[in-house]
């Protein structure tokens, strides 16, 4: 079977990146769900991220 | 593959600071005890700072440790000799010591020993004097001094006897039982206190002083919530200093201010120094006090959320978020925030209300920088006038330019070696 | 004229949060102008078009927040920006789980997450989408302005692991019967979609619904999918696993007109199954989905009428007419009300696919449409904000939602422009879509029930009457209702048609009527 073919026998749990209302609206429905505070990675600060790439 | 050495350094750091073992052994004279102590060197909180850049609390501690040597005999004496240049001011990190607010050390004070039992290296601090208008919130008056020769004269050989009768204490041991009743090891203390002279009492009894002396000794320690802070900040001292220098680790060893700047050290990046400006602590003021009073953040007491305590263990201790105005759930959010920018989790610090998780440990400046999450540290506020003492207490972090300059070093330091 | 801002570093606030706290705090009375956003080139750039860029605006970061305003006095200021805080800590204060920072940390609190949803601005989506399919999750993208290459090179990854990736510019989804972004709530049924388009899966699910059948899956694919460049690479996964699921029993696809190879592609892939399927290509040839053995839709309610008879199996026929009892006395009834200067139908569309459908209907029938996303280039509006002749406005774009919530979300821009349709003595027809389920304004009829009174006291003034005409695009499980919403409409004299295709072929026939008459 499929990943996917999989997804659609099992309960959806969900990682929300964005959007709060989204979150909400899936509680709505009694599903699973984990909402990330987001930030910007690094502050935006370019530099920074070119930095952190550079580590990994 | 440049992360995996750097995954492997701060394992081994990680393994370092877990499997640490502070003890308290002896009190000793900072000039015999001391490497590179001496009369006319003075020890403070913080990153370097010269005499011209201090703060008021820090400026008074200074020309109160001057008088209390016998340098000079007023605070106008003091200050032309501080200024001389004759006086070396150096870190209490330098000397493997840490002091709380001001964290000035001089000379003829006592200090606690510690002895990290696991890496056998040492930690210094001096007994802490009480509240209010004390040395390190920059007083220096006939009554700071006379008590600072109190603690020289009675307070320390007393204890020191006491402790020569009773062993070494386990400090490991104790802060963790502390911080299942209500301390967080930085800003709350009284629970640490409270064991330290119950086990204490019964050596201090059979010391070969008088009864009035015992009972000034016992008085005092009861009298002051702050006493185990002096023990909890060389405990976590002598902890992070065994996993300095661990080549390609990215965890801070360090965090400390000095009331005009907040500095770090990281493990991977030697003695150098990441300094920006101290901030200002968001909290609750004393009545009678506003913000306009406030000190910068001072102390080196940060020792302690860089060990893994303190604000990092602040789901321990919710009576604190009290001075933000948070609920009890704030201060358990505040805490998991910590895990974001950390290493480990503690496996000795445990907070009961995490269902027992250990505190956050081992703080990774590519962590913070990439979250742009900022340790939390519990303090308290200084009147920003020498001698007036504590006037608040809340949450302040260090500023993020700290963590970036780190960064920046680590790769420049890699790209020198050609590994990125 | 006091001009006041706040700054506060390092402190982050979604969009369509600060979106809506700025029109709140518009509302305030005293207040000229404000804004309320992170510190972006956009932000600054609107900000300055306002005249409330201060010099100390400019130098703040994405990552900053700012309240720049204009008030009559300090005290107004200073009520605004305590109502704003109001407003921020009331979010904070009602959410009591504990939100991790980042993707990973996530993954710690829910290490068996299963799909990622994800809607974050446009240049920093691509990154956790890779984070999430490195971790085999699958995704859902609701992100626009996400580049082209880098929707080609995580297509790539997520068909590789074998993971779905739907977007980016994905706004519906129903998977496992659980509405993702914008969607409805729908019987389930053994019918599955598969479609590069949010609001052309809404109608048809919702249509699936009103004709008592169901479906098992919608997936969605992004607007982008069926390019060249990308090749259909989604569609092309989720057609496949619906030809595994064992509760899927027809297989429905919608799109605009993809590119010619990857629409063969398709449909060849879709022949080699052995399930019926039904082809809705937006004003696409049917005659190629008859070659590969599918079903072609004419509209999205014909895809949802083919696809339910063929579920049940029963004779499939084209709808291309009415569902509704005495259609020519409501014709005959209108045309006469309309004045002679009243020639043109004028929609004000909140879905783009909606509003494509009813160009495609319009321009067969009665000829040239004018809009902001114009079936040609000739069609284009001169001024998007004034119509012209015929004109259907898609206020979903991007040139209409730049720095403004959506208007699924927040009607005030459809509510602004009808009140210039009504004014404007052209007016013959007014359409408008009604989109409801998750995602959407919780009362969207409600929200411009107010207005279309207005546009009869505008229109009555000089003895117009302003034929209304709307679809209801919902179930009535959706937290809106569909009954109560159409109810609402009803009762200020709009009519109201069981589908967009519906409501926009009576449009076209009280025109043709009227030139009839003419």
């Amino acid at each position: 079977m499929t990943k996917i073919n999989e997804l659609f026998q099992e309960e959806l749990k969900i990682i929300n990146i964005g959007l709060e209302s989204f979150n909400e609206n899936l509680k709505k429905q009694n599903i699973k769900t984990v909402q990330v505070d987001w930030k910007p990675p690094a502050g935006g600060n370019k530099k920074m991220l070119s930095l952190l790439d550079k580590l990994k | 593959m440049i992360q995996e050495r750097i995954e492997a350094a701060n394992k081994k750091v990680m393994e370092i600071i877990l499997n640490g073992q502070p003890t308290l052994l002896d009190i000793g004279i900072a000039e015999e005890v001391i490497l590179g102590m001496n009369k006319k060197t003075i020890l403070h909180a913080g990153p370097p700072i010269k005499w011209e850049k201090m703060s008021g609390p820090l400026k008074g501690a200074v020309i109160g440790a001057l008088i209390y040597e016998g340098l000079a005999v007023d605070e106008k004496e003091a200050t032309e000799l501080a200024a001389s240049g004759e006086i070396s001011y150096d870190p209490c990190h330098h000397h493997n010591t840490v002091g709380p607010m001001a964290g000035v050390v001089s000379a003829s004070m006592p200090v606690w020993i510690l002895q990290n039992k696991k890496y056998a290296n040492y930690s210094y601090c001096t007994l802490n004097e009480g509240l209010g208008k004390v040395l390190r919130y920059g007083a220096y008056s006939d009554e700071v001094i006379k008590r600072l020769k109190w603690i020289e004269n009675l307070l320390a050989p007393l204890l020191k006897q006491a402790l020569k009768l009773h062993g070494p204490i386990d400090l490991k041991t104790m802060i963790t039982q502390a911080l299942q009743m209500g301390d967080e090891g930085h800003n709350r203390n009284r629970a640490g206190t409270s064991l330290l002279i119950r086990e204490l009492a019964p050596y201090i009894i059979q010391t070969k002083f008088s009864e009035k002396e015992k009972i000034e000794v016992l008085k005092f320690i009861d009298s002051n919530d702050h006493f185990f802070l002096n023990l909890t900040m060389p405990a976590c001292k002598c902890t992070m200093d065994a996993a300095k220098n661990i080549e390609f680790s990215t965890i801070v060893t360090v965090m400390a201010r000095n009331g005009t700047e907040f500095g770090i050290r990281v493990s991977g990046l030697g003695d150098r120094w990441f300094t920006g400006p101290a901030g200002i602590v968001d909290g609750l003021l004393f009545p009678g006090y506003t913000a306009e009073d406030a000190n910068p953040d001072i102390g080196d007491s940060v020792i302690a959320e860089t060990a893994g305590i303190g604000g990092f263990a602040m789901a321990a201790a919710p009576a604190i978020v009290q001075f933000v105005g948070g609920t009890a759930k704030d201060a358990v959010n505040l805490t998991l925030k910590m895990y974001e920018i950390t290493a480990a989790e503690n496996n000795i610090f445990k907070i009961p209300a995490l269902d027992f998780r250990g505190t956050p440990t081992g703080i990774d400046i590519r962590k913070v920088v990439e979250t742009g999450i900022l340790p939390s540290i519990n303090t308290g506020i200084a009147h920003k006038d020498p001698g007036v003492g504590q006037v608040g207490a809340g949450l302040v972090k260090p500023p993020m330019n700290c963590f970036e300059d780190a960064l920046q070093a680590f790769v420049e330091d890699l790209e020198t070696k050609n590994l990125v | 004229m006091v001009l006041k801002y706040l700054i506060r570093e390092n402190t982050y606030y979604d969009s369509v949060t600060l979106m809506i706290i700025t029109r709140e705090v518009k509302k305030i009375e005293g207040v000229k102008e404000v804004i309320v956003g992170m510190g972006t080139e956009l932000n600054k750039e609107l900000a300055g078009n306002l005249n409330l860029l201060a010099s100390e605006l400019q130098k703040i970061t994405p990552n900053d927040f700012f309240i720049s305003l204009d008030s009559i006095d300090d005290n107004i200021a200073k009520k605004a920006f305590a109502f704003v805080d109001e407003l921020l800590s009331k979010k904070k204060e009602e959410s009591e789980d504990y939100q991790p920072s980042t993707f990973e940390s996530a993954l710690k609190y829910m290490p068996d997450a299963n799909l990622v949803l994800i809607s974050l601005p446009g240049k920093y989506a691509a990154r956790e989408v890779k984070n999430a399919l490195l971790n085999d999750k699958h995704v859902m993208l609701f992100s626009d302005n996400v580049a082209l290459e880098e929707e080609i090179d995580l297509k790539k990854l997520a068909k590789q692991r074998g993971l779905l990736m739907m977007g980016p510019d994905c706004g519906t989804a129903i998977i496992n019967h659980v509405a993702l972004a914008f969607a409805n709530v729908i019987r389930k049924g053994p019918i599955g979609i598969v479609g590069a388009s949010g609001t052309g899966i809404q109608e048809v699910t919702v249509m699936i619904d009103k004709l008592g059948s169901g479906i098992s899956q919608a997936i969605g694919t992004g607007g982008r999918d069926l390019k060249a460049e990308v090749g259909g690479v989604m569609m092309i996964e989720g057609l496949k696993a619906l030809q595994n699921d064992h509760l899927t029993e027809v297989i429905v696809l919608i799109s605009k007109p993809p590119d010619k190879e990857v629409a063969r592609k398709v449909l060849s892939i879709l022949k080699e199954g052995e399930k019926p399927s039904v082809v809705y290509f937006a004003g696409g040839d049917p005659e190629v989905i008859k070659e590969y053995g599918s079903i072609p839709g004419l509209s999205l309610e014909d895809t949802a009428h083919k696809a339910a008879a063929t579920a049940k199996g029963i004779p499939i026929e084209d709808f291309t007419g009415f569902t509704v009892n005495g259609i020519d006395k409501i014709i005959k009834g209108e045309t006469k009300k309309l004045k002679e200067t009243q020639r043109y139908i004028r929609g004000l569309y909140t879905g783009g696919t909606l509003c494509d459908e009813a160009m495609i209907i319009l321009s067969d029938l009665i000829g040239d449409i004018y809009s902001n996303i114009p079936l040609k280039p000739e069609g284009k509006l001169f001024d998007i904000n004034k119509s012209y002749r015929h004109s259907l406005i898609d206020l979903g774009d991007d040139e209409f939602t730049r720095g403004k919530p959506h208007p699924m979300i927040d009607p005030y821009v459809r509510q602004e422009r009808i009140l210039s349709e009504a004014k404007d003595k052209e007016t013959a027809i007014i359409l408008m879509d009604f989109v409801l389920g998750f995602g959407s304004n919780p009362d969207p009829a409600g929200e411009m029930v107010p207005y279309i009174r207005k546009v009869g006291e505008i229109a009555a003034k000089d003895g117009r009457h302003i034929c209304m005409i709307s679809s209801v695009c919902g179930t009535e499980e959706d937290p809106q209702n569909l009954i109560e919403q159409e109810k609402k409409l009803k009762e200020e004299g709009v009519i109201v048609m069981p589908s967009n295709a519906q409501a926009v072929r009576l449009a076209a026939a009280i025109v043709l009527s009227r030139r009839k008459i003419q």
